[in-house]
């Protein structure tokens, strides 16, 4: 981390530290990542990928468009507990989870540039040629729109950073509606990209099949989105931790332990939802089964395990139990995409004609969260994410003053 | 107007839909301003 | 209905609105284009020939595959379509010895493809076919995940324009004159493939089943899978031995989404007014608090002052007092010096 060194100026900071087995490692990732990217646009999806007639999707989708979107909602989630629902104690986690939200928006639809076979024409289904018949379409444009709203949400960090006052102030005015909006945009396609497969019942294996599958992607994302903040801010707190004020300092533990809670309300409704899902279609036979197994697994290991740490952790004031939790419930959220999409998805195929990614697709899915890292890094150090801006505090008033006098690194305002 | 598919049937109300949604949203918002124009406190300025 | 019409149509619901003709019963059956087409193929008269693939080869000017039409050999292994193949026919060996399988696009009354179509690419014909149109593709391959049978195939080698390749029932041709059935049934040698109007070719089926007892099963495959296709099949073998599968049930593709389509607007209405309200309890919660704070406040620095006036009136009293009693010592004291020196006068006189 060339950051943890902080000389008077982080652009400095980097150009002494520029070997570091950091920058190595994400150097390495992003120079294979742009052959793979040449590659992908000269040989075509054949080139890089294992995709084939019967299986269109493959992992750019499982996981860079469904894990990524999901993992991503923790921007709604903390921005309506904290604007819409008034917890105001959890206002410091708002700025990174806006962010992150922002980044892995961006970064699903930049992953969709390689995925799809002419992406230029990605704005057709909103602007040229639309299909309303499609879940897809709904998906498309509540993407393309959410992703309006986080840039709109993000902008205040960006405007704070340039000094441009008078527009920031613009933004913060309309910070309730942006919220309400994105919930409902978030809302409309979390869901909607469970009933992407409500169109496929006769690949889709019963136990993963339901009517239910939209409301399971749309409850199994708040607690995907919860958790990940909680995962996230752990892992800030590591990494990042000179470019943190006081006030989110504080208010930090305080985050961990009501998100904590939110997720396990959520995760113990999303348990029992799963197993109305089989009473209603009566697949409880399939149980039994390999494929029951990998069910059971998900649901016991990755739903009511974590629903429980979450639980003690939070009675106990634990926050090394809630932070494993976080972690098992954001596994349990990549395991049950990839099940939907993956390995429960053509399942009535023989073994020989499933699907497993190449190397490359893997190695493509890495370059791209290694560039989100990248973004988040290079925007968290510079931009007010984890402190307030000295001049636009938002803390409550009577803390004001106190919260002026210990700003941590006065120094790193000014860019 | 005569539909023979569902599709096409469902291609036009669906867009319909869409259309309303959003013609929903802005409705809301407007009404909502209209509901509390004389408010004295205000959550939407 | 073709791609980019609906937004035209919207203007359409304004018009039938003002008219007052409703343009559709809510719960209505949907039975397909009555004078469309379709192919009846027939399992008990197909010898795997392949001239059905050569002739769909031919009229579409598709590449020519690895190993000649004539081989025979490639009946060894189980074919599907590609995006150089819009037909193949594999040989399944059965109870009752080989029977062989022509595949292609089965050409659905609702297709899932179209349905699943974000830019609306594809469109049913009233002749029958399902085609594709490329002008408008983004290649998102959701069709192929949607197509219960496996049948949209894609140019996964083509790095900038690749398409979506499947039978199109030979539609482009057929509406330009240049061919009078599609090339593959033109191409049987055995009248395994017979092209007509779907009921006429289902009116067809029930008299083989009719006329030749014990040959066929009773069951038109396409008649009712999937809310019918316009291909059909009728074998001697259970569908499911030659490919087919039997557990697709009568459902149109397009209602397994309806539903979920249909609960979005609801979001749009109800969520916004909920998430307002929410926030508008909050806030009050949080008016009321900061009101009773103030109040307390108020209240205990209205009680201080009080106490403090009355401290300072207290004060202010003893200080009057004391100062009246200094004021009273001082004139008695004054009075009785007075009254000394008044007596000592009177003595000293």
């Amino acid at each position: 981390m060339s950051g943890e060194h902080a000389p008077s100026t982080p652009v400095a900071a980097d150009k002494a530290s520029l070997l570091t087995p950091f920058n190595i490692v994400t150097g390495l990732i992003v120079f294979v990542g742009l052959i793979l990217t040449l590659l992908r646009f000269t040989k075509g999806l054949a080139g890089v990928t294992n995709l084939s007639d019967n299986n269109p999707w493959g992992i750019w989708i499982s996981f860079d468009l469904l894990c990524g979107v999901a993992l991503a909602a923790g921007g709604y989630t903390t921005s309506a507990a904290c604007y819409v629902f008034g917890l105001k104690r959890y206002h410091s986690a708002v700025r990174p989870a806006i962010l992150t939200a922002f980044l892995g928006y961006a970064l699903v639809v930049f992953a969709l540039h390689y995925d799809v076979g002419r992406p230029w024409r990605l704005p057709y289904p909103i602007f040229y040629s639309p299909g309303p018949t499609s879940v897809l379409f709904e998906v498309g444009l509540c993407v393309f729109l959410y992703l309006n709203v986080l840039f709109l949400e993000w902008t205040p960090s960006a405007l704070e950073w340039l000094g441009l006052k008078k527009w920031r102030n613009v933004m913060v005015k309309m910070t309730l509606a942006l919220t309400i909006f994105g919930v409902v945009l978030s809302t409309m396609h979390q869901s909607s990209l469970g009933a992407l497969f409500l169109i496929a019942p006769s690949k889709l294996h019963p136990l993963w099949y339901s009517s239910y599958l939209p409301v399971f992607f749309f409850i199994s994302s708040i607690a995907a989105g919860l958790s990940m903040v909680i995962f996230e801010g752990t892992l800030s707190h590591r990494y990042l931790h000179d470019k943190m004020d006081e006030h989110y300092l504080s208010a930090h533990d305080q985050v961990h332990l009501g998100f904590g809670r939110g997720a396990a309300v959520v995760l113990v409704i999303y348990f029992f939802l799963k197993l109305v899902g089989l009473a209603l279609d009566n697949t409880w036979h399939y149980l039994l089964t390999g494929y029951g197994a990998m069910y059971s697994l998900e649901l016991l290991g990755f739903v009511a395990l974590p629903a429980l740490l979450y639980a003690v952790g939070v009675r106990e004031k634990n926050l090394k139990i809630i932070r494993w939790a976080a972690v098992l419930t954001v596994l349990g959220i990549v395991l049950n995409r990839f099940n939907v999409s993956w390995f429960a998805f053509n399942w009535q195929l023989p073994a020989a004609e499933r699907y497993f990614p190449s190397w490359m697709e893997v190695a493509v899915s890495i370059y791209i969260v290694t560039v989100g890292l990248l973004l988040f890094r290079f925007i968290a150090t510079r931009m007010p994410i984890f402190h307030e801006h000295p001049d636009f505090k938002e803390a409550e008033p009577e803390e004001e003053p106190h919260a002026h006098e210990t700003r941590p690194h006065p120094q790193s305002f000014g860019h | 107007m005569e539909f023979f598919t569902y599709h096409d049937f469902t291609m036009y109300t669906k867009g319909a839909a869409y259309v309303l949604m959003a013609v929903t949203l802005l409705g809301i918002l407007g009404f909502w301003l209209f509901l509390t124009e004389r408010d004295e406190d205000k959550l939407i300025k | 209905m073709q791609r980019r019409q609906f937004l035209g149509l919207l203007g359409a619901t304004a018009a039938t609105a003002v008219l007052g003709k409703a343009a559709q019963a809510g719960p209505k059956h949907f039975t397909g284009y009555p004078d469309s087409f379709g192919v009846l193929f027939d399992a008990t008269r197909c010898i795997g020939c392949r001239r059905c693939e050569a002739g769909c080869n031919r009229v579409n000017h598709l590449p020519a595959p690895p190993r000649p039409f004539d081989d025979l050999s490639v009946l060894d292994t189980r074919r599907r379509t590609d995006a150089r193949t819009f037909t193949v026919v594999n040989r399944y060996p059965t109870a009752r010895g080989p029977v062989y399988r022509k595949n292609q696009c089965q050409h659905c009354l609702e297709p899932a493809c179209a349905s699943s179509c974000f830019v609306a690419a594809y469109a049913k014909t009233p002749q029958g076919a399902v085609i594709w149109d490329e002008k408008v593709c983004v290649g998102c391959r959701y069709c192929m995940i949607a197509c219960p049978f496996d049948i949209p195939t894609f140019e996964y080698a083509n790095p900038w324009s690749p398409k979506i390749m499947k039978c199109h029932l030979c539609h482009p041709h057929l509406t330009a004159g240049k061919l009078r059935v599609p090339g593959c049934v033109g191409a049987c040698p055995t009248e395994a493939l017979v092209y007509g109007r779907r009921a006429d070719l289902i009116r067809e089926a029930r008299q083989r089943f009719h006329l030749f007892p014990g040959r066929y099963l009773d069951h038109i495959y396409g008649e009712h899978e999937m809310g019918g296709t316009n291909w059909l099949y009728i074998s001697g073998v259970p569908f499911s031995q030659i490919g087919l599968r039997e557990d697709l049930g009568v459902t149109p593709a397009p209602e397994f989404t309806s539903g979920a389509l249909a609960a979005v607007p609801i979001i749009a209405a109800a969520w916004p007014a909920l998430l307002l309200g929410i926030y508008a309890i909050s806030q009050a919660k949080d008016k009321a608090a900061r009101q009773e704070k103030r109040e307390a406040l108020t209240e205990a620095l209205a009680r201080a002052q009080a106490k403090c006036e009355a401290e300072l009136a207290k004060v202010k009293a003893k200080a009057e007092a004391d100062k009246k009693a200094a004021i009273e010592r001082e004139v008695k004291k004054a009075l009785e010096e007075a009254a000394k020196a008044q007596a000592a006068k009177e003595e000293g006189e």
